[in-house]
């Protein structure tokens, strides 16, 4: 059965702050995200290296050296907590008995290491959405898919605790737009092929959750307005597209808790923010920390409501400090300490440090003021569809930059500028009725880059 | 006529496609890439000045402006469809061999990677450079490139990778192109890659962005 999110979990500023979520998670070893503290989350790859059977049992050893290294650290430095992500490697997914593997050898460790020494843990698996391998892509059907699912289930099986995904229905047809700045097609994108993809997919992912007694976390945007983030920090595309284009993605991945996922959100979901102050569930979110991974105009802002801090990725290589995933750990464990070092009071002043710092630098971070936040969440609730929330949702958000801008809150380059009419042109021809919508892009899209019924176009 | 040579250099540049295009909306009503290009064949002008002074040297304006951060990739795409619809005037004097590409150039992401926006702005400034480019797309086993290279020996390699992972299927690709065709030049790109790996696994130039490499083949060629 759908969840249905018509009004706010958090319907007021002052609620929305780091480490509190209205329903915080319980994890296996006693872990309570959104609970009243934040933990570092941390995410690491593999250096440059196959992966295939004859380098499994390295790869085997790479991870395990990561884990023990970190719980280490972890422990050194008092942690209270840590959540490791695995975000797989194309080539684990389609091969999930090395998913399995690296998964079981990962869930040793840190069995082990709460065992006997103490240190609560949880754990994220984060398989790939290989479906995109084949262009078009097969989204409902096919070897592809199975092994989705085939490796949800055997890394549930294998110990992982939290399962995420960064779907990727509507990538087809939303990468055009980003580079065009068609902001219709990047709706259409999300809205309608996002949205019903997520549908699709998130319903299963929730009934393997439900069979392996694990939990349905959530999906993040990433291929979508993270794209949007990275081409705006290189100067493709304007910022303010990419601040419209998060939003935008609000409510596809909203998909997820809509079909029974209850956090912690990932952490390269920036739109995570909003879904907490929509679902109440906790989030993950990745700043400054995550710099190693990539940059980002978001550093300190993406912490303000955040309950698990990551540092996206990081490659295990030697730095002088130590391995550099244990390095990132560090890092993280003191932005989570200084955080957790605060009572009620004193969370809103370092919260609305952290805002202030980042919010009127760019568009981006603009729209994270918890005031913005709570604005664009309630037209998005007050909607009955995604489409009709992800239209909501530009429209707030643009006149919330707009008036920003004409009030000088706000700054854009000039080279933007002449950005902003044709945007609010394309916003304007966004009709009120999704039928209609469909029918005005649908002519055109390249039929040639995705296939229609796979989203029942 | 350098009037109107210019004119359609300035509708390359600003990405008006022909008279009917919204876009630009200064340049609403005018005749645009498609008129202009009809119209300078028809008064005799060479396809091979067309190409060269007007298209791309309108492209080569943008993808300038572009690399110094004054245009974005929006601007570059429009103003490759205004190029597009002046060169679909010129194919048939390509059919004919009065006028030429640079050469060819055949560009993919290696195999078990998916990235490609950033080889598709790669492909659009070559396109853009004058060059004919060959997208063999995402996800490419070595043999693909292989076989194309032998159906055209001369061409020129681009290879992209985004994850430390598939730099190695990057590496084995270089090592299988390179056996069979020791002479061809290949280049690579994308975030995780640097010269000293370019150096490592035997590639001929590791570029940053697309227009160094455009600068460096007009050297080589
Ligand atoms: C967008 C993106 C995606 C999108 C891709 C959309 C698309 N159509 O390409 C999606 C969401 C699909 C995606 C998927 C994945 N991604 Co990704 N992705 C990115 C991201 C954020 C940006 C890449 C990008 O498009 N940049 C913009 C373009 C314009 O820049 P560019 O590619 O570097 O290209 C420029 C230059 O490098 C150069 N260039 C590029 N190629 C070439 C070639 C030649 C010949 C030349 C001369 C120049 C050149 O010119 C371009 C223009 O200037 C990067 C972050 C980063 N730091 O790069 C992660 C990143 C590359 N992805 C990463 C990961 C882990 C993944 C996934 C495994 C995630 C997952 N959980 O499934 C999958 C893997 C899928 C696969 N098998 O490839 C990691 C890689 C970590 C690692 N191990 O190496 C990164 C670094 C993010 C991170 N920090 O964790 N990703």
């Amino acid at each position: 059965m759908k969840k249905v999110f018509n009004t706010l979990a958090h319907p007021g500023e002052k609620e929305l702050i780091f480490g509190r979520a209205r329903y915080p998670l319980k994890t296996r070893k006693g872990l309570v995200i959104g609970g009243g503290k934040v933990y570092p989350e941390l995410n690491f790859t593999l250096p440059p290296m196959n992966i295939n059977a004859q380098t499994l049992p390295e790869i085997k050893n790479i991870y395990r050296s990561v884990i023990t290294d970190a719980c280490d650290r972890a422990l050194e430095l008092n942690s209270p907590g840590l959540v490791i992500e695995l975000e797989l490697l194309i080539e684990m997914t389609l091969n999930p008995d090395f998913a399995y593997e690296i998964t079981a050898v990962i869930a040793e460790e840190l069995n082990a290491c709460f065992h006997k020494r103490g240190l609560k843990t949880a754990f994220r698996v984060t398989p790939n959405d290989t479906r995109d391998k084949n262009r078009p892509p097969v989204m409902r059907s096919g070897e592809l898919l199975d092994k989705i699912l085939i490796t949800f289930e055997k890394c549930a099986k294998a110990g992982g605790e939290l399962l995420s995904i960064e779907s990727t229905g509507g990538k087809e047809i939303h990468d055009d737009a980003l580079l065009n700045c068609d902001l219709e097609k990047a709706v259409f994108a999300l809205s309608i092929m996002g949205a019903r993809d997520m549908e699709f997919l998130w319903e299963k992912i929730c009934k393997i959750a439900k069979e392996t007694n694990t939990v349905a976390a959530g999906d993040t945007a990433c291929g979508f307005a993270n794209t949007a983030m990275v081409l705006a920090q290189k100067k493709f595309i304007p910022r303010i597209f990419a601040a419209l284009d998060r939003v935008a993605a609000i409510p596809r991945s909203l998909v997820a808790y809509e079909q029974g996922a209850v956090g912690p959100g990932k952490d390269c979901g920036y739109e995570n923010p909003f879904l907490k102050a929509i679902t109440g569930y906790p989030m993950s979110m990745e700043g400054k920390t995550a710099a190693c991974a990539h940059s980002s105009p978001l550093g300190n802002i993406a912490g303000a409501v955040c309950d698990l801090w990551s540092n996206e990725s990081v490659q295990n290589i030697k730095l002088l400090g130590g391995m550099a995933p244990t390095v990132s750990l560090e890092q993280l464990i003191y932005d989570c300490r200084l955080m957790n070092q605060t009572d009620n009071d004193s969370a809103l002043v370092l919260r609305d440090l952290m805002i202030r710092s980042d919010a009127y630098l760019d568009p981006q971070a603009y729209i994270f003021k918890p005031e913005n936040i709570i604005a664009i969440s309630k037209a998005i609730v007050n909607q009955p569809s995604p489409y009709l929330r992800t239209k909501a949702a530009v429209e707030t958000a643009f006149d919330i930059l707009h008036k920003a801008l004409k009030e000088g809150e706000l700054t854009l380059p000039p080279l933007e500028e002449s950005w902003i009419h044709v945007i609010e042109e394309s916003i304007q021809r966004l009709p009120s009725d999704e039928q209609q919508f469909i029918e005005q892009i649908m002519p055109k899209l390249d039929s040639s880059k995705f296939i229609a019924g796979e989203y029942d176009l | 006529m350098k009037d109107m040579i210019e004119r359609l250099a300035f509708c390359i540049e600003k990405g008006k496609v022909d008279k009917d295009a919204p876009y630009p909306p200064e340049l609403k009503d005018q005749d645009g890439a498609s008129e202009l290009t009809a119209q300078l064949l028809k008064s005799g002008v060479s396809a091979n000045v067309i190409l060269k002074e007007a298209l791309m040297a309108g492209m080569h304006a943008i993808g300038e402006k572009f690399g110094r951060g004054r245009a974005f990739i929006p601007e570059l795409l429009i103003a490759a469809k205004a190029m597009n619809a002046a060169m679909a005037h010129l194919q048939p004097h390509f059919e004919s061999g009065e006028v030429k590409y640079r050469g060819t150039f055949i560009i993919g992401t290696v195999s078990g990677d998916l990235h490609d926006i950033g080889k598709n702005i790669v492909r659009m400034v070559l396109k853009g450079n004058g060059w004919n480019v060959i997208d063999l797309g995402v996800d490419v086993q070595a043999e693909e490139f292989i076989s194309t290279l032998e159906e055209i020996p001369d061409a020129f390699i681009g290879l992209s990778a985004l994850l430390t992972t598939t730099m190695m299927s990057m590496e084995s690709t270089v090592q299988a192109l390179k056996q069979k065709f020791p002479e061809n030049k290949i280049f690579i790109g994308g975030a995780p890659v640097s010269p000293e790996f370019n150096k490592r696994i035997g590639a001929d130039g590791y570029f940053r962005e697309p227009q160094s490499l455009v600068r460096h083949l007009a050297t080589i060629v």
